[in-house]
């Protein structure tokens, strides 16, 4: 970043909401269908077809308002966003304007320097979706209007980041929430998470900020800390050569790695906006908020403070755990019917993770399940098992289904914790490696683990090895 | 008398004993439009062989006992209601080739109730007019003098009411649309409340501020077409949940009583005499009936036709944005680009009034003018709905002239639109106040044109001003007359 001028960075953010129907009509809005098959007179736009809100909509508008921080007004109002465009088959976009149901939010962001940061929220409002144009070969286009009607959220921040990574950190934390809640899925290559940067710079120290681009076109996190650097860099550059910076709108281009200017301010739509008079104005009563409030799961940012606090987890072990709300509740769950939250900690970030992985599934459909797999920590607490052949019995778990008590018994993984048996195998151990006993004896500690090793390995695991390390010191006294 | 001649609670009582079919009085309504229509241009679509197999239909219900007041009573809509599988043109041509593929619900609901859908009325182009000469389909003509307007927008369903071309219609009323043309036409005409009636389906000219209503031949039948499309709608998020009264249990009651308020902002000068008087001894049958009348003020009045050109044409120019040329209607491209398709479509589909609306509305919203226009205008809104409030606080309803005039003659008003706008002067704030008016005949002037007289009633209180038209009419009955064109037609009895 260029460190001659400061970086302003306001975003934008249109979640695509996860709602079984449209917002102002009861059509489906699954996606990959045959186009215009999800479709009705209200989102086609036909003569003489109006708008229903959807209430589903408006709790999914509340809870990540709370969520965020924001207020949430009594009473708000839909507007008309008047502009012509194929894919927006009224003519007119159904958005809110003045009174939408958020304002006044935030959320704390963990900068460089460390530390929290506060990035206002001005507003969230809902809104419906347009639909997709598909170009077909030569000079014609068709309308898809499927995806027409569907709601959306935008989500509006104050111009408070102040570099390209806090505005990351914003919108990851944005993102986190939002999934968190249900109310999106958050894929942004498909554009249920998508995102609009203002970008201005000014020199230090001046109060009022720099003409700004808006960035469009930046599905990935990696995308929209490329275009916001390269465009800090492109308008710091015009001002050192003695340019302007003009309003306009620029699109980044992902190939070249650049941004270029799509429609300057002259060329802005006046989009004539009014209450939509189809709409009565929307009113949320306390009582709706407060029924909403209490359904909320536990946010990101309190379980990060609850695993630190409560639970005692590293900063590591937090971030990973909190990360998903899937990986959160299954580690959540595990704890309740365990107890020990490192140990269960180190088991959904080691074994259960790497077999996620290594399946590719999420963790809602791993077959180990909390209670299967506090069967199999129960059994190390008790000594039935070691962790190594915990291992074992948890991959057994994960093909067959069955309890840790039936796969131990099953495949006769019992440890042993008979002195006898390991002790006849020690000596067996001991009398194939003389010359290593004897070093040992001499004082080359790091023998210990051969011994033991070798004796786990000839018990196929099942010996204490515990037991066995206790009995080679007796062994060597 | 002929069959064509009466009302629907006359016709329901043929119906029900058997002395007549709805097949035969479908029939005797499609020969009546055949032969009156080329004349009158109040039908932009017929619909003959539907009309027929729904009459026979409504023959079996009829029979079966399973009978509503509407059961094989024809009617006919204003081209403004989406019909299922009906061309819908709403007077324009850019919608000229559209087929609506779904029902308005208040043609659903008469389609429930077993009426016959006789056909789809002339109207101004997106109801934006008050002469239906605004109309792709050309002009309609005053049954009571060819020469003359019907008024509009809804004309096509005034007159084919006066023409006996339909026992009833459905039209509705942005600014006066409903009840001006019933009062040029001397039939029943009623603006209910605003969300009385659903308005899915209705294609919409200013949403804030249009009704869906009937037009009879008089009070009674004009209750009964009120019940019949009244009520709450789910896909109308403006339409209101407050019960449907029976609106026949009371509309015999009378106005004994009854305070009846007289705005004088509405006796104004360029009140046409005729229609004055007419007023007068309106008031002077109240009086009779025991009512009592006093003079009440309406003072912003003066501010509701400005008020309405901008809020109306405000709406209407985004309302009309769907008329694209990219999903259905009209489309005129020439390859030259997504713009010029657009513009070319527009400009070929659109007539001058609705063109001159949509810019007016433009401008009203633009930014930097919406503060001065819009949100004045709306300002300005809720001063006349109080004006309204306040006045209902003395009394019970207000009785005006409905027009300044009488029917005036084709063209005359065509180059001089804001003339033309004054002709709702009586009608427009009603609606912006949202409360319900009706039009019925109220005499004659000395050139044989009807007048009408309006009462408006408060907020939802349809009933009240049904019951007190009933009166009326029953006192100073002008509706058994005629206009001429109608004395060869029909089946006689």
């Amino acid at each position: 970043m260029d460190s001659r001028y400061e970086v302003v960075i306001g975003l934008e953010v249109h979640t695509q909401l996860t709602t079984k129907t449209k917002i102002f009509c009861g059509c489906s809005k699954d996606f990959g269908q045959q186009p215009n098959s999800q479709t009705c007179p209200v989102c086609l736009g036909l003569p003489g077809a109006l708008p229903v809100l959807n209430k589903q909509v408006v709790e999914n508008a509340i809870k990540t308002g709370l969520a965020t921080n924001c207020q949430i007004a009594p009473r708000s109002i839909f507007a008309r966003k008047n502009y012509f465009y194929p894919d927006l088959p009224k003519g007119y976009q159904i958005s809110q304007f003045e009174l939408p149901i958020c304002e006044h939010g935030w959320l704390n962001i963990e900068t460089e320097e460390g530390g929290p940061k506060k990035i206002g929220i001005t507003r969230i409002h809902m809104e419906e979706d347009a639909g997709k144009l598909l170009h077909s070969e030569g000079n014609s286009s068709q309308v898809d209007l499927n995806r027409a009607c569907t709601p959306l959220l935008e989500v509006v921040s104050e111009p408070d980041m102040r570099s390209a990574d806090e505005a990351i950190a914003y919108l990851k934390q944005l993102h986190q929430i939002v999934v968190y809640l249900g109310v999106c899925d958050g894929n942004m290559e498909e554009g249920s998470f998508r995102c609009d940067a203002n970008v201005s710079i000014r020199p230090w120290g001046q109060q009022e900020l720099g003409t700004r681009s808006e960035l469009k076109n930046l599905n990935s996190f990696r995308f929209i800390k490329q275009a916001i650097e390269y465009e800090v860099e492109r308008q710091a550059e015009l001002i050192d050569d003695g340019g302007k910076v003009v309003q306009e709108t620029r699109l980044f281009d992902a190939d070249a790695g650049t941004t270029r200017s799509m429609r300057g301010k002259e060329e802005a739509h006046d989009y004539r906006y009014f209450p939509d008079p189809d709409l009565v104005p929307l009113v949320v009563s306390e009582k709706w908020i407060e029924t909403v409030r209490a359904g909320l799961p536990e946010l990101p940012a309190a379980k990060v403070s609850r695993y630190q606090q409560e639970l005692g987890l590293p900063a590591y072990d937090t971030g990973v755990l909190s990360a998903e709300r899937e990986v959160a509740d299954y580690f959540d769950a595990l704890v309740a019917l365990h107890g020990n939250a490192k140990v269960c900690a180190n088991w959904v970030m080691g074994e259960v993770s790497r077999a996620l992985n290594e399946n590719g599934i999420s963790v809602v459909d791993c077959p180990v399940s909390p209670e299967l797999l506090a069967g199999v920590l129960q059994r190390i607490d008790d000594n039935t098992i070691s962790g190594k052949i915990a291992k074992t019995v948890f991959e057994e778990i994960w093909k067959s289904g069955k309890t840790a008590d039936q796969v131990i018994e099953d495949k006769g993984l019992k440890q042993v914790t008979d002195t006898g048996a390991i002790e006849g195998i020690l000596d067996e151990v001991i009398a194939a490696n003389q010359g290593q006993f004897e070093e040992l004896k001499g004082g080359k500690d790091k023998l210990t683990g051969f011994f033991v090793g070798q004796v786990m390995k000839l018990s196929k695991g099942k010996a204490n090895p515990g037991m066995v390390n206790q009995l080679l010191k007796k062994k060597l006294s | 008398m002929q069959l064509i001649d009466q009302t629907i609670h006359q016709l329901h009582q043929r119906l029900t004993s058997g002395e007549i079919s709805s097949v035969e009085l479908t029939e005797a309504f499609l020969v009546r439009i055949e032969k009156t229509n080329e004349q009158l241009n109040s039908y932009i679509t017929i619909c003959r062989e539907q009309a027929l197999a729904d009459a026979a239909a409504a023959d079996l219900r009829l029979k079966s006992g399973d009978i509503d007041l509407l059961t094989g009573i024809p009617l006919a809509l204003k081209d403004i209601f989406n019909s299922e599988g009906l061309r819908t043109t709403c007077g324009s041509k850019i919608l000229d080739n559209f087929v609506a593929p779904y029902d308005a619900t208040a043609v659903e609901k008469l389609k429930q109730r077993g009426a016959v859908i006789l056909g789809k009325l002339n109207m101004d182009e997106f109801a934006m007019g008050s002469s239906n000469e605004n109309s792709a389909a050309g002009p309609v003509r005053n049954p009571w003098d060819a020469e003359r307007v019907p008024g509009g927008s809804s004309g096509g369903s005034a007159a084919a009411v006066a023409a006996r071309q339909a026992v009833a219609t459905l039209g509705t009323d942005t600014g006066g649309s409903i009840r001006q043309p019933a009062a040029h036409c001397g039939v029943v005409g009623l603006k209910p409340t605003y969300g009385r009636v659903s308005r899915y389906g209705v294609i919409a000219y200013a949403s804030s501020l249009d009704q869906v209503g009937p037009v009879a031949r008089d009070v009674e039948d004009c209750a009964i077409m009120l019940g019949a499309v009244a009520g709450y709608d789910p896909a109308d998020s403006t339409s209101v949940d407050c019960p449907v009264p029976d609106y026949l249990a009371t509309l015999k009651d009378g106005v004994q009583g009854k305070k009846i308020g007289l705005p004088k902002e509405y006796f104004i000068e360029g009140l046409d005499p005729e229609v004055k008087d007419a007023v007068y001894q309106a008031i002077d049958t109240y009086r009779q009936l025991g009512a009592e009348i006093v003079e009440v003020s309406l003072p912003h009045t003066d501010y509701a036709v400005a008020c309405y050109y901008l809020i109306a044409t405000a709406e209407a120019s985004s309302n009309l944005a769907r008329y694209d040329g990219v999903r259905y209607g009209v489309r005129v491209d020439t390859g030259d680009g997504l713009v010029n398709m657009y513009q070319q479509s527009r400009a070929a589909g659109f007539g001058d009034e609705v063109n001159r609306r949509i810019m007016l509305g433009t401008y009203a919203l633009s930014s930097g003018y919406y503060d001065a226009y819009y949100l004045k205008a709306q300002k300005v809104r809720t001063l006349i709905r109080q004006d309204f409030l306040d006045a209902f606080e003395q009394v019970d309803l207000l009785l005006t002239p409905v027009a300044p005039t009488p029917a005036f003659k084709i063209v005359e008003k065509m180059d001089d639109p804001l003339h033309m706008y004054l002709s709702d002067i009586f009608t427009i704030p009603v609606n912006l106040a949202g409360t319900c008016g009706l039009s019925l005949p109220g005499g004659f002037s000395s050139e044989g044109l009807p007048i009408g007289l309006q009462l408006i009633g408060k907020p939802f209180a349809e009933a009240e001003i049904l019951q007190a038209a009933w009166a009326f009419e029953s006192a100073a009955d002008w509706s058994g007359r005629f206009p001429g064109l109608s004395a060869d037609c029909g089946g006689e009895i």
